[in-house]
């Protein structure tokens, strides 16, 4: 139940992130989701793209620093209160969210969340608990 | 005016008679009293009988930093502790600070040397001098209060930071001479025009600089900007400290160095071959006056050159240029002695790989910076931006906890450091001098 996520230290300076999306958009990786945190030195930009170890493998040849992190997906009803719900159960449990990032499905009426805890097992145990429907990786990837 | 005009002045044939005589009991008492110093001497085929006149001091072996490091604390020292009545310690390299002794004698010639020196810069009985080196381990502070005192001037014991304290203290106190890194006399200037004050109304006349390299250049903006003559002083804490040389206020030209209690040479770093005067090459002392730590043939790493010819202010005693830089790695950052290898060492210790990293020095706003570059790889890297902002953090505290110095640690790609030849390059200074 639980989703690879890839991760790229990006330096702040002009050039770096086109330089990840044309090494990914040339070895025909595409990216599903997406979500780029940022300092004044440096980035950070984690991505769910539908063949994880090909693109770790492409942009490390690249010289970039890449790391695979596994993240949780949630599907999330499209409408004012949901993701409030989700966030809701969360802390019934006392379960930290490190960060989160969402997108809208394509054609469907769900939203995705993205979340990264610090304890992925126990906060998929209390997703499901509460009713929640989170997502396999393999789903996510080919979407 | 001098403060000892009979020895500042002594004829160069009472000169090199009066270093001779000292050479001889101080290679005698390192050789009866230091074991490191009879293992060298025996290894180097000489006995203190072998010193038969200046020319043999070639014949001694050389003593290191690193002689000084491996005898850390006391190994070195000549003298036993019931006579030691003071312990100073420069910068840890890489660990250990060097430490240094001193018998109240030492104490006693430090000050008269110190004295003989803001003597040479123009200072007198009835000066104010607002000390702003730094007091504790540090030779700076202690050794220039000594030396003003000694003097007989007045001497405010500032020691270095609150800058806005210290300005005020000046224009208050009546301050008439600054002793300071000249970088940090530079800093005041810049945040006193931000208080409206300006350093023409205050009643300072002469600044006396050292602890760091500085240029022609920056002598020029810092005698415009703080309204005073700037005389360059030298000194280092193996050999005693501030005021092992001194440039006069008359010529300006040069540092005078005490010859009567400091015998200089200039080597080729290279082969360690005396070098003949006027040559550029590495400083090396020879103490021939202490008691505490007596040091045979120390190479300072410093680079200058040496000349005996005679100065406009009368004093006889050999001058060194401006110092141009030194024969090893080492930075000198906001006067704080700083080698990569330190700075490599707390990187290592962090991550437990050895890292990439660049030290970029540069002075902006008159004030010396350092920013560290590391490059971040896999054992490093964390989806979390805290983590690696913790990193960071981490590293500049322990820099400053270690070392001393402020620096700002930048996060950088694998590979984006320079590797020149299989080897990174691990320093870039941009500051100018000249």
């Amino acid at each position: 139940m639980k989703v690879e996520q890839i991760s790229i230290f990006i330096e702040n300076k002009s050039g770096r992130l086109a330089e990840v999306t044309r090494v990914l958009g040339e070895a025909g990786i595409n990216i599903r989701a997406l979500s780029l945190a940022d300092t004044s030195d440096f980035g950070i930009l984690r991505l769910i793209v539908n063949d994880r170890e090909k693109a770790k493998q492409v942009l490390k040849e690249r010289g970039f620093t890449v790391s695979k992190t596994e993240v949780v997906a949630v599907e999330v009803p499209d409408c004012p209160g949901g993701l409030s719900q989700i966030l809701q159960s969360l802390d019934r449990e006392s379960i930290n969210v490190e960060y989160m990032y969402a997108f809208v499905e394509r054609c469907g009426e769900n939203a995705v969340i993205i979340f990264r805890f610090d304890e992925t097992d126990k906060a998929i145990k209390a997703l499901i608990g509460s009713g929640f429907t989170v997502l396999a990786g393999e789903r996510l990837y080919a979407m | 005016m001098m403060y000892n005009e009979e020895f500042e002045t002594l004829p160069r044939q009472a000169l090199e008679a009066l270093q001779f005589k000292r050479l001889q009991a101080t290679v005698g008492r390192v050789y009866g009293s230091v074991p490191f110093y009879r293992q060298a001497f025996e290894k180097a085929g000489v006995r203190p009988e072998s010193v038969k006149s200046l020319e043999d001091l070639q014949r001694l072996p050389f003593t290191l930093k690193q002689d000084m490091r491996d005898s850390y604390p006391y190994a070195l020292f000549a003298a036993p502790m019931d006579d030691i009545v003071r312990i100073h310690a420069s910068s840890g390299t890489t660990g250990k600070p060097t430490v240094v002794g001193y018998t109240r004698k030492d104490i006693e010639i430090w000050s008269e040397l110190m004295a003989r020196s803001l003597a040479a810069a123009g200072v007198h009985k009835g000066d104010i001098i607002h000390n702003s080196y730094g007091y504790g381990l540090f030779t700076g502070g202690l050794g220039a209060h000594y030396g003003a005192e000694r003097l007989g001037a007045s001497v405010i014991p500032m020691s270095g930071g609150n800058t806005r304290k210290q300005i005020m203290i000046m224009k208050d106190f009546g301050s008439t001479v600054l002793t300071c890194t000249p970088s940090y006399s530079l800093f005041m200037a810049e945040a006193a025009k931000e208080e409206g004050i300006d350093f023409r109304s205050l009643k300072l006349h002469v600044g006396i600089f050292g602890a760091e390299p500085w240029s022609e250049a920056m002598r020029g903006e810092i005698e415009a900007k703080l309204n005073l003559c700037a005389i360059d002083i030298y000194g280092l804490s193996e050999i005693m400290g501030p005021g092992v040389a001194i440039e006069c206020r008359e010529a300006k030209k040069g540092l005078h160095i005490w010859e009567d209690h400091f015998i200089p040479e200039i080597i080729d770093p290279q082969t360690g071959a005396v070098l003949p005067e006027g040559e550029r090459g590495e400083l090396v002392i020879t103490t021939i006056t202490k008691e505490g730590i007596p040091l045979i043939r120390y190479r300072t790493r410093d680079i200058t050159s040496l000349t005996y010819e005679p100065c406009a202010c009368g004093r006889t005693h050999a001058r060194l240029s401006r110092m141009t830089g030194r024969s090893d790695d080492m930075l000198i950052i906001r006067g704080v002695n700083v080698f990569p290898s330190q700075i490599e060492s707390i990187l290592m210790r962090i991550e437990g790989v050895e890292p990439h990293y660049l030290l970029i020095v540069d002075r902006k706003e008159n004030l010396d910076t350092l920013e560290v570059q590391v490059e971040v790889d896999e054992q490093l890297f964390s989806d979390e931006i805290k983590v690696l902002q913790a990193l960071s953090h981490q590293v500049e505290k322990e820099i400053k906890d270690l070392l001393g110095v402020t620096c700002k640690v930048r996060l950088v790609e694998p590979r984006t450091l320079a590797r020149t030849e299989g080897k990174a390059t691990r320093v870039i200074d941009k500051r100018t001098l000249s």
